[in-house]
C-alpha cells in the first residue's frame, strides 16, 4: 500500500517558486529522508504534507486518501518539530495526551496510551515535569512520545536532531532508527545533514531548487548519483568532480597527463565530468576487490589527520582532488607520492546537463 | 575610583537629573509623611499629633466612599481593560489587512491626557447633549443613558472612559506577547486537533501570563492614582458619589486647608500602591534569581 503519494506538487510564495512539481511515491513502512541544503523546499514540502500550508497545485494522498482539503488533525499524521514545540504550560503527560484530549478520548484510554509510550521511550520518571525542567535530549524524547501516542499512518520529522549536541545527535539517530524498526510506521524525515540521511533512510529524496534531484536507496544515491548536485552534496568530504575526456576504454583527466581505464563502450570520444569518491584514492598498499590496483603519482598539497584516517589534498593532472589514506601512511606536503585508485566506482557526468551518463 | 574627566558629560547627564528627581520624590514623600503626623493646616507646620490625622481621615464618609469607589473602579477598570485589550489583540493577531492602521487607532487614546478623555466623555455621556440625546433624536425617545448623573452608576462612567483610554495599551502589550508565541507551538496544536478556543485557552494564553501580570500591575497603579479623569469627567460628583482617594487628598489639602489630614490620606494611598507593587517587585526578583540559577 502506498503510504504517501505526492503528485506534481507546486508551491509559490508570491513570485518565488519554492516547489516546482514534486512527485514522490512512498510505500508503507518506509523511512524516507528528504535532504537538501537550506532553502531547497524540503520543510515546505513537509508542511504541505502535514496540512499546515496549502499547495499552489498538485495532489497529496495519505494512505490512498486525497487529503488536499483535509485538516491537519484529520490526516492521520503526527509531527516532530525541530524546536520540539512542547506546550510550555503543560506537564509532559499533558503534552502527550493533548491530542487525545482534543479528540475526546476517554481518560482510561489516555492513561493506557501514555503508559505504553512512556515505557517505550523511557520517559516515565518525567511525566509530571514541565518542559522547562527537561534537558534537550529529554525534550526530544517527549516530542517523539507525543507523536508516537497518536499511532498515525505517517510520522513527519522536521529536522528533529538539529538542536542537539553532536554526541546526543548520534545517540538519538540510532534510537530513531531502532524505533522505526520496531513500530514499522512510515516516516518522512527532513534534514540538511547528509549523514543522517545515509544512516537512517530506506530511501532518500535529495532536493535542490524545489525539485527532487534523485529519489533512491542510500547506496544508489551514494554510488550512482543522478547528477553533479547529488554527487557533490552527499558524502563528506564530497565527491571529487573534474573535467575529463573519454576515448575508447580510457578516461583522460584534466590536462590529459593521467588516463584511467574505464568501461565506457559506446560513448565514443567526448568530454565528460569525472566523479571519484575520496575513499577511491588511497595509499598504494590498499586492495580494491580482486583486481590489481591502479597506481598513479600525484603531488601532496595538504594533509589533515583525523585519527581514523588522513584526508589528503593532492594535485592530479592539474586538478585538485581529495583522497583518504590510512593514518599510518607518512606523506610529505609538496612531494610526489603514489596512490592507489579504485576504478570500479568512477562516475561520468555530462558536462552540459550535469546528469549521470 | 578615579574620576575620568572625559566622561564628565556622561556623569552630569545621568547623575544630576537622577539626583534631582530622586531628591524631589524621596524628599517630598518623607516630608509628606512627616506632615501627616502633625497638626498642620494651611501652612506645613504644626505639632506632633501621632496617628490622629489617620484615624480622622479613616473615619470620614468622604474617605470611605472614595475607597469603596476605588475598589469598584479598580476592579472594573483593570479587569475590563485587560479583557478588552486581550480581545482586541487576539482579533488583530489573525493576520488581518490594515493591522497597522487599526493598531494606531486603538493605541491613539493613550496619547491623550486623562483630562482630554474625561472632558470628551463628559460631553458624550451628558444626557442632554451626548449619546442619549443622539438616540432620542433618532426616534427612540424612551432611551435613557444617564449614568453620569446617577449616584449609583456614575462611577461606571469613569470605568468606561478609563477602558477607552487604556485598552489600546493593554492590547499592544498582549499583541507583542501573542506574536512572541513560537509558531511551531501553533502548528503542533493544529496537528493535535485543537480548535481556536482550545488553542488560545490551553496553549497560547498560558504562555502569556507574565504579560498579564505586568499589564495588571500597571493598570492597578494607574487606577490607584487616578485623579485627572474623575476631575474632568464628574468632578467627583454627583455630590461625592465618584470620589477617589486622590480627589480626597486634593480636597483636604487645597480646598479645606487641612495639610495634615491630606498628607495622611496621601500616605494611605502610597501604602495601597506599595501593597500592589512590592509583591510584584519581589516576584520579579525571585523570577530573575531563578532564571540566573537555572
Amino acid at each position: 500500500m502506498s503510504a504517501l503519494m505526492i503528485r506534481d506538487l507546486h508551491k509559490r510564495f508570491g513570485s518565488v517558486d519554492v516547489l516546482k512539481g514534486v512527485n514522490l511515491d512512498i510505500e508503507s513502512g518506509e523511512f524516507i529522508v528528504l535532504v537538501g541544503p537550506s532553502g531547497c523546499g524540503k520543510s515546505t514540502l513537509l508542511n504541505i504534507v502535514a496540512g499546515l500550508e496549502k499547495p499552489s497545485g498538485g495532489t497529496i494522498e495519505i494512505g490512498g486518501r486525497m487529503v488536499n482539503d483535509v485538516a491537519p488533525s484529520d490526516r492521520d499524521i503526527a509531527m516532530v518539530f525541530q524546536s520540539y514545540a512542547l506546550y510550555p504550560s503543560m506537564t509532559v503527560r499533558q503534552n502527550i495526551t493533548f491530542g487525545m484530549e482534543c479528540r475526546n478520548v476517554p481518560r482510561a484510554a489516555r492513561d493506557k496510551a501514555v503508559e505504553h509510550v512512556s515505557k517505550l521511550l523511557q520517559i516515565e520518571p518525567l511525566l509530571n515535569r514541565k518542559p522547562s525542567q527537561l534537558s534537550g535530549g529529554q525534550r526530544q524524547r517527549v516530542a517523539m512520545g507525543r507523536a508516537l501516542v497518536r499511532d498515525p499512518l505517517l510520522f513527519l520529522f522536521d529536522e528533529p536532531l538539529s538542536n542537539l549536541d553532536a554526541k546526543l545527535r548520534v545517540e538519538m539517530r540510532a534510537e530513531i532508527k531502532q524505533l522505526h524498526a520496531r513500530i514499522g510506521t512510515t516516516i518522512v524525515y527532513v534534514t540538511h545533514d547528509q549523514v543522517e540521511a545515509m544512516t537512517m533512510a530506506t530511501r532518500i529524496a535529495v532536493m535542490h531548487h524545489g525539485e527532487v534531484q534523485q529519489f533512491a536507496d542510500p547506496e544508489t544515491i551514494y554510488n550512482r548519483p543522478a547528477n553533479l548536485f547529488v554527487a557533490r552534496f552527499m558524502g563528506a568530504p564530497p565527491m571529487n568532480t573534474l573535467p575529463a575526456r573519454v576515448d575508447g576504454g580510457r578516461v583522460m583527466l584534466g590536462d590529459g597527463s593521467v588516463a584511467l581505464p574505464i568501461d565506457a563502450v559506446g560513448l565514443g570520444a567526448r568530454d565528460v565530468v569525472l566523479g571519484i569518491r575520496p575513499e577511491c584514492i588511497a595509499e598504494p598498499g590498499r586492495r580494491f576487490g580482486d583486481a590489481a590496483p591502479l597506481i598513479i603519482k600525484a603531488r601532496v598539497e595538504m594533509i589533515e589527520p583525523t585519527g581514523a584516517e588522513t584526508i589528503v589534498t593532492l594535485r592530479l593532472a592539474g586538478e585538485k582532488m581529495i583522497g583518504r589514506v590510512a593514518p599510518d601512511v607518512r606523506l610529505a606536503v609538496g612531494a610526489e607520492a603514489e596512490f592507489a585508485i579504485d576504478v570500479r566506482k568512477l562516475c561520468l557526468f555530462d558536462p552540459k546537463t550535469e546528469r549521470l551518463i | 575610583m578615579k574620576l575620568n574627566l572625559r566622561r564628565l558629560p556622561e556623569y552630569l547627564v545621568i547623575w544630576v537629573p537622577l539626583l534631582l528627581a530622586a531628591g524631589q520624590i524621596v524628599t517630598f514623600a518623607l516630608w509628606t509623611t512627616w506632615i501627616s503626623f502633625t497638626s498642620a493646616t494651611l501652612m506645613p507646620s504644626g505639632d506632633w499629633v501621632g496617628l490622629k490625622n489617620y484615624t480622622n481621615v479613616l473615619a470620614t464618609r468622604n474617605w470611605k466612599i472614595a475607597f469603596d469607589n476605588l475598589l469598584i473602579f479598580g476592579f472594573g477598570f483593570v479587569v475590563l481593560t485587560a479583557l478588552t485589550g486581550l480581545f482586541l489583540a487576539i482579533l488583530l493577531d489573525q493576520r488581518i489587512r490594515g493591522e497597522n492602521v487599526l493598531r494606531s487607532i486603538f493605541l491613539y487614546p493613550l496619547a491623550l491626557s486623562f483630562v482630554v478623555t474625561g472632558t470628551a466623555w463628559s460631553w458624550l455621556l451628558n444626557p442632554g447633549m451626548g449619546v442619549q440625546k443622539l438616540v432620542n433624536d433618532l426616534g427612540w425617545t424612551g432611551f435613557r443613558f444617564d449614568w453620569l448623573v446617577d449616584r449609583d452608576m456614575a462611577i461606571w462612567t469613569i470605568v468606561i472612559a478609563g477602558i477607552w483610554q487604556s485598552s489600546g495599551f493593554a492590547m499592544a502589550l498582549f499583541l507583542a506577547g501573542l506574536r512572541s508565541v513560537e509558531p511551531d507551538l501553533v502548528k503542533a496544536a493544529q496537528i493535535d486537533g485543537a480548535g481556536p478556543f482550545r488553542l488560545y485557552t490551553r496553549v497560547i494564553l498560558p504562555s502569556l501570563w507574565p504579560i498579564v501580570i505586568a499589564v495588571m500591575v500597571i493598570l492597578i497603579q494607574t487606577a490607584i492614582r487616578t485623579f485627572d479623569l474623575v476631575r474632568a469627567l464628574t468632578g467627583g460628583g454627583p455630590g461625592i458619589a465618584t470620589q477617589l482617594p486622590a480627589l480626597v487628598v486634593y480636597d483636604f489639602m487645597f480646598q479645606r486647608g487641612q495639610l495634615g489630614r491630606g498628607s495622611a490620606a496621601a500616605v494611605l494611598m502610597l501604602l495601597t500602591l506599595a501593597a500592589v507593587l512590592l509583591p510584584y517587585g519581589i516576584w520579579k526578583y525571585v523570577q530573575r534569581r531563578r532564571a540566573a540559577n537555572a
